[in-house]
């Protein structure tokens, strides 16, 4: 039985006249971790829109855990074990940290439609769960989100993924907001998720961190891939070039890195 | 959870704060009370109850807006649907024995029909509210400003401006003695509930604080948007159906700025109008506080106007406030 | 922000063209008269304009800046009952200050307009440096207001006022003033640093505020001359019907936000021009006019008024390219 989780073949995108995204082939294997870059407007964003649901690719084919799928919405894709974790967060700042983690798919007593009652103490135990899985430590879960500190709010965000036992789980540009310290927290994340096994897909523009952090890149270039690169053997130069589709002979200390 | 059962930073119940003002406020009163009319002011059990009782029409309209505003939401129409609502359900509530019933045949109904039929106008038009606002997107302040004007026109084009009076005696069951307040305090129960332990109000919390992360969580904002606006509706219609059982007469005038006595108490409340934050009990309190207010100010003889004006000031004050405890609120 | 009036407007003037003339048939039809040919029906349509004319006009500039204003008509009235205080002729059975009696017309004029400019700078002062959502302080100035004229001379209102004062309303005085008024701020706001920075202030506050516009001063500015137009609005609504009732000018604000949304003010900031209120006025002035005109009953105004606004906001977001649906 093949490990590949997710495949595309042939993945394509118009909007209107223009194609943002052509002819993708891509896949992830089990316990992959691998990271999307490219410059502005080269299809990474549209790329990942089209694997979560967000959009419907104009032409192509998604292959998830061995079967093809058609995600009509971003929470077809959830449902199917996709978890994406937005760059904005998506988190409600008047909400505690359970609350946040379970936005959107609360547990409940019985069904009684939007009068259900919320199963409270369920939440709080898979949200300590999840916590506990993603090595986060939130001192008072009943905090609310928006009293928390950058770092702590994407963790908590990140931390959604453990709690549903995600089977993919996309992250975009997690730590662009963040400092020096609350990103070096998020990357620990990161490698605590490698360690157990669960595929990433890291969108970053951040080629020290992807160089870290990840086995694999592909390098998106005006809507198409460009190329894969192996994290261990490539270095900034190459990935830099493969971006910007020149050979610039980029200086060893250029900022990138 | 957090902001609905306690500040985090505090043992004390989160109404702690408010119930103090009230206090406060009535104890000023008590003073002049005793300075200027040599009488007690709160220890008046008659003034105590007529308070609450004339509080509790308002009271209910304020539970229904609670909820809207927890949401990022307004609704300026809640007077005018009241009116409307409550001609509609007059018309249909008046004994045989009226001189110039609206529809001679419908006399003599029994009160559950004139009760769901004001409920249901009062929803119906909540209804409408929710649904142009969450397909149109438009500000939620000019479309429920919209539909205040066409609710009261369509409360004075009902019955031409005239008064709908002579129900039958059971109607009077809504209105009379204390029954407002209980069904205000059975109202208040059933949503705190719903507020802090169902999905519906979870939903309500998250929509109001970042509407953006709700819906990309997989709620479905416009029609949870369309629900809450139509239950603030519903207990327009309640408000209605009692106020004119009270008073034995609907007119098309009536309910004139309620809403916005309804909107203070919740402000007042400690419910912010950038949504995410507020509860029941906080919007009781805010309505008890506007009770003694008005109350108070009568008691000394004060020029109603006078109210107005305080109640205007107030009410900006309360949102100001509410701004200042809230400014390091994150954007959405 | 072309600096053209025609095709800018041209699609609302079409519009104002055709509700006439839908009148005009129906005139015939119903009541078998003609309704745009009547002397009769125009000074009341006179009124009806110019009144709600001058305050939509400091409605656009604050609806442009991003914000609203819901207190115009309770500012009028509250600045129709102060100024005729102050032009109340002598001899007069009830002098509101006892001495005070035939100042030149130039005292209650200043005087409305300056109660209309108080009460604006309180709602801008407000909006701007609280961050409240203006609606809030302007429906307490709503209310506030209307309690204060109710309260300036204790619910009666103020009568008995010199023939220089009502002359500012007679005839087609509210007109003149109502033309001048536009034309005047359709100059300042389209070739003014005044206009500039409202335009700029209402399409990108945080733009305006890092290239050094005073967001703040200028929104307070802003809403005391929406104000001072109230104000000016109140004294005519006063002059013309000689005597300044409290209860006057209930609803203008909403005919005059009606007004400026029809002429393509957009409720979202950064857009609007006088000339398109101008022909916002003047259709709302007709269809109210077209109503009474075929004894339509007033009920059926009130709910007619509020599907306009409503459709009038819903097109305006339509305009605006935003996809409807439920979401």
């Amino acid at each position: 039985m093949s490990d590949i989780v997710l495949s595309t073949r042939g993945l394509t995108k118009h909007y209107g006249g223009v194609q943002a995204l052509v002819d993708a082939d891509f896949e992830i294997r089990e316990g992959e971790h691998i990271a999307i870059v490219g410059d502005n407007g080269a299809g990474k964003s549209t790329f990942v829109r089209q694997i979560t649901g967000v959009e419907v690719p104009t032409s192509g084919s998604i292959v998830f855990e061995g079967k093809e799928v058609s995600f009509q919405s971003p929470l077809d894709a959830r449902r199917a074990g996709i978890e994406t974790v937005f760059q904005n967060l998506a988190l409600a700042d008047d909400l505690d940290v359970p609350a946040n983690i379970f936005l959107g798919r609360e547990e409940v007593y019985f069904n009684l439609g939007p009068f259900s009652f919320l199963n409270e103490k369920k939440m709080l135990k898979m949200a300590q769960e999840g916590l506990t899985r993603t090595a986060v430590k939130i001192p008072n879960l009943h905090n609310t989100i928006g009293n928390m500190s950058g770092g702590q709010r994407q963790c908590v965000a990140i931390s959604r993924t453990a709690t549903f036992a995600s089977k993919l789980i996309i992250m975009d540009e997690p730590t662009a907001a963040l400092g020096v310290q609350e990103t070096t927290q998020v990357e620990n994340i990161i490698r605590t998720l490698k360690d157990q096994g669960v595929p990433l897909i890291l969108i970053s523009h951040n080629l020290r961190q992807v160089l870290n952090l990840v086995d694999r890149i592909v390098v998106f270039r005006r809507g198409r891939i460009a190329g894969t690169l192996d994290a261990k053997t490539t270095n900034g130069n190459e990935i830099v070039s493969m971006i910007t589709g020149l050979d610039t002979g980029v200086h060893e200390n250029a900022s990138y890195i | 959870m957090s902001n609905i059962t306690q500040n985090q930073s505090s043992p004390l119940p989160r109404e702690t704060g408010i119930f103090l003002v009230l206090i406060g406020v009535a104890l000023v009163f008590e003073a002049a009370g005793w300075m200027i009319h040599g009488q007690s002011f709160v220890f008046n059990t008659q003034r105590l109850y007529i308070i609450v009782l004339q509080m509790a029409i308002i009271g209910i309209m304020a539970v229904g807006l609670t909820q809207i505003i927890v949401m990022a939401g307004i609704d300026l129409s809640g007077g005018s649907v009241v009116a409307f609502a409550g001609l509609v359900a007059a018309s249909l509530a008046q004994a045989s024995s009226a001189g110039e019933a609206v529809y001679p045949s419908l006399t003599d109904l029994p009160i559950i029909v004139p009760l769901l039929i004001g409920l249901a106008i009062g929803a119906a038009l909540g209804f409408v509210n929710g649904s142009i606002i969450a397909i149109t997107g438009i500000p939620p302040f000019i479309a429920t400003l919209a539909i205040l004007v066409i609710a009261r026109g369509l409360a004075r084009w009902y019955t031409s401006g005239k008064q709908v009076s002579f129900f039958t005696p059971e109607f009077a069951v809504f209105g009379s003695g204390a029954t407002p307040v209980w069904i205000f305090l059975g109202v208040v129960i059933v949503f705190h509930v719903l507020m802090t332990r169902t999905l519906y109000g979870r939903r309500t919390y998250a929509i109001g604080s970042n509407e953006r992360a709700a819906r990309m969580a997989g709620v479905n904002v416009g029609r949870h948007k369309v629900l809450v606006y139509s239950i603030a509706g519903l207990l327009y219609g309640l408000a209605a159906v009692i106020q004119t059982s009270r008073a034995e007469t609907a007119q098309s005038g009536t309910g004139l700025m309620w809403e916005l006595d309804a909107i203070s108490a919740v402000v007042i409340g400690g419910t912010s109008l950038m949504g995410g934050i507020g509860r029941i009990p906080g919007t009781v309190i805010g309505v008890l506080i506007l009770g003694v207010l008005t109350s108070g100010f009568t008691f000394l003889g004060i020029n109603v106007f006078y109210i107005a004006i305080v109640k205007g000031v107030i009410v900006v004050a309360a949102v100001v406030a509410d701004q200042y405890r809230h400014r390091n609120k994150r954007g959405k | 922000m072309s600096k053209r009036l025609l095709p800018a407007d041209a699609s609302i003037f079409l519009i104002l063209i055709g509700v006439a003339l839908t009148f005009e048939l129906l005139g015939w039809l119903v009541m078998g008269q003609s309704f745009i040919f009547n002397t009769r029906r125009l000074p009341i349509i006179v009124l009806q304009v110019a009144v709600i004319g001058i305050i939509a006009i400091g409605v656009t500039q604050v609806i442009i800046t991003g914000g609203i204003d819901l207190s115009s008509g309770s500012v009028a009235a509250l600045s129709g009952m102060v100024a005729a205080s102050f032009a109340q002729a002598a001899g007069g059975s009830s002098m509101y200050f006892a001495g005070l009696a035939d100042l030149p017309t130039i005292v209650p004029l200043v005087v409305g307009i300056a109660v209309g400019c108080a009460a604006g700078w309180v709602n801008g002062a407000i909006t701007a440096y609280t961050g409240v959502p203006p609606f809030i302080p302007t429906l307490g100035m709503m209310v506030s207001a209307r309690g204060l004229a109710v309260l300036y001379n204790n619910g009666n209102p103020v009568i008995g006022l010199t023939d220089g004062f009502t002359a500012l309303g007679a005839g087609a005085t509210p007109i003149v003033i109502f033309a001048v008024v536009a034309l005047l701020f359709h100059i300042v706001l389209t070739r003014t640093l005044y206009g500039r920075r409202t335009y700029a202030v209402g399409s990108n506050a945080e733009a305006a505020r890092t290239s050094g516009i005073n967001v703040k001063a200028h929104k307070v500015l802003v809403y005391t001359i929406a104000g001072g137009l109230a104000g000016l609005a109140g004294v005519v609504m006063t002059a013309r019907a000689t005597m300044a009732q409290p209860g006057m000018g209930l609803m203008y604000e909403l005919d005059a936000i009606s007004a400026a949304v029809i002429g393509g003010t957009s409720l979202f900031g950064g857009r609007g021009r006088v000339s398109g209120t101008v022909i916002g006025v003047l259709i709302l002035g007709v269809i109210t006019s077209g109503f009474t005109f075929l004894r339509i009953d007033f009920y059926y105004q009130e709910v007619a008024k509020g599907l306009i606004i409503l459709a009038a906001v819903i097109a305006d977001r339509y305009r605006q390219g935003v996809k409807f649906g439920m979401r």
